[in-house]
């Protein structure tokens, strides 16, 4: 019993929270801002709590395991759900649902809990769809948007799809297999047809999750339509999730069928990392700008992962926990500038920095670490991806991810631009940053500044990275 | 001396000027701090010529090595050499007259002294660096304060010029990148260190490969031909410092850079393509010269006046004589001097004329004496007056390059030697302009310098000087270093 509190710890802790939400809803209710305050409290818990008493174990004949690998993946992910909560301050108060808000955002927070520890791909399902449904519902929290409500019909269809797409894949992996026990799934992967092709299914999934190219259609309109909160969930916390999940199928259930994934997950990066940056280039709104720059890194993922190195494992992680400082705080610029001005174009940047030197800096210095500028670490981890990914590679694709860097610099440099350089008549007016979210911002900016220079974060998750 | 005195003195100079509170504190925290960086930099010569008096016969003084990242065997790795050395003086010497002239500036000016300090920091430690990796970490660092220094600070088209520098470095930078991992992942230890890779060669296809990647990447860097063209955009548009700190420090990373990480560590592949070197450096010595020739604009004439000069220094490592790469690094420090105060002259012109179309001025020596005697003496610099620095270093760069004796060696030195006297020609021609002749109306109020322009050229003139009235003392300095270059390339024959 002992055992069974303290493997799934994290587990427990998110429904306790949910819990404590729901009574608070159901019995006194609360005024926004205490509530708010609260919720980041309990997070903050959860995050602390979440680098206690972490071991390694299997339960429930299988069906669920925990490491050390996986409770850093989950302490990152519940430090990026305790920024959500401290840096979109000031939408949080204007909305009225705050306490269903996050008792979906939880879920699916435990959804991917579930998902990484999953030992048996249909427990691996159940946590999929429980990471995935919540978030449809987030992204119609604008409830009297129309755009949200899209963004929403959007993000359900899709994901209703690509779930579909990977029941017929896990059906075939049985199939071929006998089982769905992950452990035992790698021993028997003799890479015939029908494999291959239950590979083409999960990796499709994947690529719906992942907006991975050709699979990204839904991303950008959902991004944009959603509430920056949801947005950041979605770009940040689910992104990295399945991130993990995608290193842990590959690494681990396919890992005998590397030379057959190789060259596909080569043609992948390297479609995504081109279209993402291509079509960045071309945005307007600021929220898709981000999202094709997302979809443009997510690209650089799969660079470190063609590999199937354990240099692969460490690059993810250390990349994911970078992506969540510098791809937070830029989401927290832009929702800031929006809730309080209504703008969310880039041009509307134009002369920010002379109104909001803060906010500029912090957007400039997220960008920074987005293109892999140093010492912001985004260098580093674009760095350790790309090292990971030319380990006995190819150069040609290692040379084609390194312009892809160049192009990327391009369109971030035209924020930058903006932000500093041009001129306009109607500058945004000084906006007033809620405590919390200041606070919010200087932990990623430390955060960006210091996780690649101070070399101990990566050399902790080195350490914990074993094929 | 501790090596990481060098970076930490920029370090708490940003740090100060951040939290200085007046426009005179920045200005004045800024000044002291580089003051303090040029001291450092001389007690460090002083430190090295001590060591190498006392016997010492290390290849690389002032070592030190840190773990940085083990699980990728990256280490912080630094050490200086006499070449590395001499970059740090030239540094120290650009970095402290940019300082001063930009005295004047208004706007956002603790903002501009803090780019500046931090693309020095990015000098700096580029230049101690024996790892490539921590060599690329600091040669990317000063990409973004180069790129908001023209942009925000600039003139002209400056968003355009700063873009264009910005992508165009950062091609540079990519293509550093793959070269850079092909020689971890082609050496046998599996390692960026510049010590141990050297110490255990490459093999020759490995050499092939990357060497064009990492040259062309540095080459970018230093205006090498046909990849120049940031150059008159970028030193055009810039600020004054900022135009000196490009053609003063930042190319010269570049120059570095193919000398250190490319010549010194594919030495098969240097002796390959030897001949692409030196045919594209003798074109960019012409095509630079005459294209020089055309232009009106003071920063224009500098700048393509540049990728000439730099052409030089590209030569003179293509040649792979001792002489010719202990040539190359002179000029790299002369030019460094020579362009910078070229630069400083030009902005204080144009702040009282507000023009810097040569055709617009002219009789200026009148009102403005001091600036016109300096703008004389740089232009002699550079039309390779013997007595000041240009001199030296070319003439080095010349004896070095005829010491190879093939015909197409010749050809290209008799070129590159020719293009001299297009030099004299441009240069006499808009000194002259400028400071000759009848003064056009309206400049006879023009104030002369004041005294922190007066400083930073004298700064900046003393190193001129002592580099062009006694060569000696840099050439045993850089001697060393470009011998043990030499020694690896030589292996190969």
């Amino acid at each position: 019993m002992t055992e069974t509190l303290i493997l799934m710890k994290s587990e427990l802790v998110i429904t306790l929270i949910i819990f404590i939400l729901l009574f608070i809803k159901i019995g006194a209710g609360m005024a926004n801002k205490n509530l708010l305050l609260l919720i980041q409290w309990l997070l903050l818990g959860n995050l602390l709590a979440s680098f206690l008493y972490n071991e390694e174990g299997w339960l429930f004949a299988g069906m669920y395991h925990t490491g050390n690998l996986i409770a850093v993946q989950k302490s990152i992910l519940s430090g990026a759900v305790y920024l959500i909560a401290l840096l979109f301050t000031s939408w949080f108060k204007t909305t009225k649902h705050l306490a269903e808000f996050f008792i979906l955002l939880l879920s699916a927070l435990l959804g991917m809990f579930f998902l990484l520890s999953a030992g048996n791909l249909l427990m691996f399902f159940l946590g999929l769809e429980l990471a995935t449904i919540p978030v449809a519902a987030l992204a119609n929290f604008d409830i009297d948007k129309k755009r949200s409500s899209e963004a929403a019909m959007k993000m359900i269809l899709s994901s209703v799809f690509s779930s579909g797409i990977l029941l017929f894949g896990i059906s075939l992996v049985y199939g071929t297999t006998g089982t769905l026990q992950l452990n035992e799934l790698y021993q028997m992967m003799d890479g015939s047809d029908l494999q291959k092709l239950s590979f083409i299914f999960l990796i499709a999934a994947f690529g719906f999750k992942l907006s991975i190219v050709p699979f990204h259609l839904w991303t950008a309109d959902v991004y944009e339509g959603a509430p920056t909160a949801t947005t950041s969930f979605l770009s940040v916390v689910s992104k990295g999730a399945f991130a993990f999940v995608l290193l842990a199928v590959l690494y681990k259930v396919f890992a005998p069928m590397q030379q057959v994934w190789y060259s596909m997950i080569v043609a992948l990066s390297a479609i995504t990392m081109l279209t993402g940056n291509l079509f960045a280039v071309r945005q307007q709104n600021i929220k898709r700008f981000l999202a094709f720059s997302s979809i443009a890194q997510v690209g650089f993922i799969l660079v470190g992962i063609s590999n199937g190195s354990a240099a692969g494992i460490s690059a993810v992680v250390f990349f994911i926990l970078v992506y969540v400082f510098s791809n937070l705080a830029a989401f927290a610029v832009a929702d800031a500038i929006a809730v309080q001005t209504g703008r969310e174009k880039i041009e509307d940047y134009k002369n920010l920095y002379q109104t909001n030197p803060f906010l500029s800096w912090a957007m400039a210095l997220a960008l920074f670490s987005l293109a892999g500028i140093p010492p912001a670490a985004g260098f580093f981890g674009k760095l350790f991806l790309i090292s990971a990914g030319a380990a006995e590679g190819s150069y040609l694709f290692i040379a084609f991810a390194a312009l892809n860097m160049v192009i990327a610099l391009y369109y971030y440099l035209r924020v930058v631009r903006c932000i500093f350089m041009d001129k306009q008549e109607m500058p945004v007016e000084k906006i007033a940053v809620p405590a919390t979210t200041t606070f919010g911002l200087w932990i990623c900016i430390a955060g960006i500044v210091l996780a690649g220079v101070l070399s101990w974060m990566f050399d902790f998750i080195v350490s914990i990275s074993i094929l | 001396m501790n090596l990481i005195v060098l970076l930490l003195i920029p370090f708490i100079t940003a740090l100060l000027v951040l939290l200085a509170r007046t426009t005179q504190q920045v200005r004045l925290a800024a000044l002291a701090g580089s003051a303090v960086q040029l001291v450092a930099a001389i007690i460090l010569l002083f430190a090295f010529n001590h060591e190498k008096a006392a016997g010492n016969t290390a290849a690389i003084f002032f070592e030190q090595n840190h773990s940085w990242f083990p699980a990728w065997n990256i280490s912080f790795h630094i050490g200086i050499d006499g070449i590395a050395m001499a970059m740090i003086l030239l540094t120290a010497f650009v970095v402290i007259a940019g300082v001063l002239v930009s005295w004047k500036i208004e706007k956002m000016v603790k903002e501009f002294y803090a780019m500046l300090i931090l693309l020095s920091l990015g000098a700096y430690g580029f230049f101690i660096s024996l790892d490539l990796f921590s060599m690329f970490f600091f040669l990317e660092l000063a990409v973004i304060p180069k790129y908001l220094l023209i942009g925000i600070w600039g003139s002209g088209k400056k968003e355009y010029a700063a873009n264009k520098l910005a992508l165009m470095l950062m091609c540079g930078s990519a293509l550093v990148l793959v070269g850079m991992l092909g020689a971890y992942f082609g050496s046998d230890a599996k390692t960026f260190d510049i010590t141990i890779l050297a110490a255990s060669p490459l093999a020759k296809d490995v050499q092939l490969l990357c060497f064009p990647f990492l040259f062309i990447g540095f080459g970018i860097f230093t205006a090498l031909f046909p990849f120049h063209t940031w150059v008159p955009d970028g030193h055009s548009s810039a600020p004054t410092a900022g135009s000196m700190f490009l053609a003063g420090i930042s190319m010269k990373l570049g120059g570095y850079g193919c000398l250190r990480a490319a010549a010194y560590l594919m030495p098969d592949a240097a002796q390959a393509y030897s001949p692409y070197i030196i045919l594209l450096a003798a074109i960019a010595i012409i095509y630079g010269a005459f294209a020089t020739m055309m232009q009106q604009d003071l920063k224009y004439i500098n700048a393509y006046s540049s990728i000439s000069h730099c052409g030089f220094v590209l030569l003179g490592i293509g040649m792979l004589t001792q002489a010719a790469i202990t040539g190359a690094v002179m000029q790299m420090v002369s030019h460094g001097l020579m362009t910078a105060l070229f630069f400083a002259v030009i902005g204080m012109i144009y702040e009282r004329t507000h023009t810097r179309d040569v055709a617009a001025m002219g009789g200026l020596m009148k009102s403005m004496p001091f600036i016109c005697t300096v703008l004389f003496l740089v232009g002699f610099c550079s039309l390779g007056l013997p007595g000041l620095s240009g001199f030296a270093a070319e003439m080095m760069v010349f004896t070095g390059s005829w010491q190879q004796p093939g015909i197409f060696h010749r050809i290209a030195t008799v070129a590159a030697c020719l293009s001299i006297v297009v030099t004299a020609v441009y240069i006499l021609r808009a000194v002259g302009k400028v400071a000759m002749g009848p003064l056009k109306a309206g400049a006879s109020a023009l104030s002369d310098a004041g005294w922190h322009e007066k400083l930073a050229a004298l700064v900046l003139l003393a190193g001129i000087l002592a580099m062009g009235l006694a060569p000696e003392w840099l050439n045993t300095l850089v001697s060393p270093g470009s011998q043990i270059i030499m020694q690896k390339i030589q292996a190969v024959k």
